[in-house]
């Protein structure tokens, strides 16, 4: 049988805003099926390693690869073909547009249809004729996400999906993205919730300062604050 | 994940697809009026003719800056290259057909569009702004220098037309062809634009005008997507330009100015931008209050289109449909209260 290569890999990879360097040698992999939770505290680099996949910053350095294919000079929207899936942190949903019109315009053949995402958020299904500028924070959160699985990716990446939310809505947020980890989807989910992405996540990865400082299994610093607490400094949230 | 797929007819996108196509009950009612103007006002159908060519001149400004969000100060570039292209081929007995004359027209207005496009559409903001001016500019300036092809500051006049289908003649005193012609020339590329607004590359460009960042990361080629609806509607601005050529007879420097590219412009801020109708609206009201303030007070009436523009832009962001828009909500508001 042949072994598949990983879904995502970074090797080495440099990255910022212009001239401005935010990552540095970052090297990560993802297997095919896999969720990886990506935590530290603000400001380290997290929602830049998600936009410099994504082909949203400058790379100095490295490379990227989707399922063995160097995507580092592809434009972003060929990622997105490639089998890249993004929801952003500020959901960045189209205003005008009715939520349907949302899904439509991100809609690529595959088995998330739109029928499938209104199966998993429920509540969308309900509001499909409203505009994007009239639903709550959490509805554009689960548009957010059904947005993404629409293009039906191979490899999706939620930056911060529990942001601002309030905590019912987090809980059936955590159950998508519980679904969405057992589908064969490979999944990199950025949160700042620290409790949520150890327990969404088998796989824990560490950011400070623009580097990785831990990549093991969540249980190991779910269990030992103190080893958290000294790498994020936010055990007890 | 392992439920069948509904069938394409009952698809969600497919059922809100037909619902946007389906046409509104008032929607007949702007075409109504344009037939009974034909009957109403037969003294007035040159200004009529006129003005339903600067409609179809407004829709096409309004498929780049109302749907796709491309600012652009230069568009009077297609609608001049439309008319020049008529008028030249006539004149010089090249091509006389009218309609034949509109689809080369649009092809050589798309041309121009599509390369332009290519190379300005890299650019946003003010940058495009000052290149798209730019690009009128050239265009303005080589008519002017290429008087032997173009008659140059003079342009060229008395350009034959053929009768359309070879039986209703252009009579330049009594406009009835012309008015029927341009009438139903709008008609056709008005149902074009509506099925290309409401189909999912309208609403690709609306994404594209809201975020454009965001529909890069749901996979839409933006830049592909803008050069196209920058190509289609510089065809559309191209056959404004033929028409207006074949309906006067002439073609001058004025089709290229900025005074035709900032009029067109000022008729979409005050009809509403992004609306379809909002051309409509907006082109009536400024060539009605042109025609007729210049009558009341020769000397100054701008001076009454400036005042009104004023108050459009610190009161009506969204012209005159949207005043009109926004008092439909409070009725609808109001009875919903008091039901």
């Amino acid at each position: 049988m042949v072994e598949r290569p990983p879904a995502l890999v970074l090797d080495n990879v440099s990255a910022g805003y212009g001239e401005t360097v935010v990552l540095e040698n970052v090297r990560l992999e993802l297997a095919a099926g896999k969720t990886l939770a990506i935590i530290g505290r603000n400001g380290v680099g997290k929602t830049t390693l998600l936009a410099t996949v994504m082909g949203h910053t400058t790379l100095h350095g490295g490379s990227v690869r989707l399922h063995g294919n160097d995507i580092s000079h592809l434009a972003t929207y060929r990622r997105v073909h490639a089998g890249l899936g993004y929801v952003p942190q500020e959901r960045e949903i189209f205003p005008s547009l009715t939520l349907l019109e949302n899904l439509q315009v991100a809609e690529r053949p595959g088995p998330w249809t739109i029928a499938e995402v209104f199966k998993l958020f429920p509540r969308l299904a309900e509001r499909q004729g409203n505009r994007g500028n009239q639903l709550s924070g959490g509805e554009q959160q689960m548009l957010a996400i059904a947005r993404a699985l629409v293009g039906n990716p191979s490899v999706l990446l939620m930056d911060e999906p529990s942001e601002g939310l309030a905590p019912v809505i987090v809980e059936e947020l955590a159950r998508a993205v519980k679904q969405l980890a057992a589908a064969d989807l490979a999944l990199i989910l950025v949160e700042q919730n620290t409790r949520l992405a150890l327990e969404l996540s088998p796989r824990a990865v560490v950011m400070d300062r623009g580097q990785v400082v831990y990549d093991g299994p969540s249980d190991t610093l779910r269990r030992d604050p103190a080893k958290l607490d000294a790498l994020i400094g936010v055990a007890k949230k | 994940m392992t439920a069948p797929a509904p069938a394409v007819a009952e698809h969600p996108a497919a059922l809100a697809l037909a619902g946007r196509h389906r046409v509104r009950i008032w929607e007949p009612l702007p075409w109504l009026l344009a037939i009974a103007f034909y009957f109403l006002f037969p003294k007035y159908l040159g200004f009529g003719t006129d003005l339903l060519v600067t409609i179809l001149f407004a829709l096409s400004l309004d498929l780049v800056l109302g749907y796709a969000g491309i600012v652009t100060l230069g568009h009077a570039a297609f609608f001049g290259a439309g008319a020049y292209t008529v008028g030249m081929l006539a004149k010089y007995g090249i091509w006389t057909e009218p309609i034949t004359g509109l689809v080369i027209a649009a092809a050589v207005a798309a041309a121009i569009g599509f390369v332009s496009g290519l190379i300005l559409l890299r650019t946003t903001g003010l940058t495009l702004l000052m290149l798209t001016l730019c690009t009128m500019a050239l265009l303005e300036e080589a008519a002017n220098l290429g008087q032997e092809y173009t008659g140059g500051f003079d342009g060229l006049d008395s350009v034959p037309i053929d009768p359309v289908f070879g039986i209703f003649e252009f009579n330049p005193l009594f406009p009835n062809t012309q008015y029927l012609y341009v009438l139903g020339v709008l008609f056709l590329c008005f149902i074009f634009i509506r099925t290309l607004v409401y189909s999912p590359f309208g609403q690709s460009l609306t994404g594209i005008r809201e975020n454009m960042l965001r529909m890069h990361a749901v996979g839409a080629p933006v830049r592909m997507r803008l050069v196209l609806c920058y190509t289609i509607s510089a065809a559309i601005a191209g056959i404004a330009g033929a028409l207006w050529a074949q309906a006067n007879a002439y073609v001058n420097l004025s089709a290229l100015g900025l005074d035709r590219a900032a009029t067109v412009l000022i008729i979409l801020v005050l009809g509403g931008c992004g609306r379809l109708y909002g051309a409509f609206v907006g082109a009536i009201a400024y060539m009605a209050l042109s025609h007729f303030l210049a009558k009341i007070y020769p000397t100054a009436w701008q001076l009454g289109l400036g005042l009104l523009l004023v108050i459009i832009a610190l009161f009506a962001r969204n012209g005159i449909l949207g005043i009109f828009q926004s008092f439909l909500h409070r009725l609808k508001a109001k009875r919903a209260r008091s039901s």
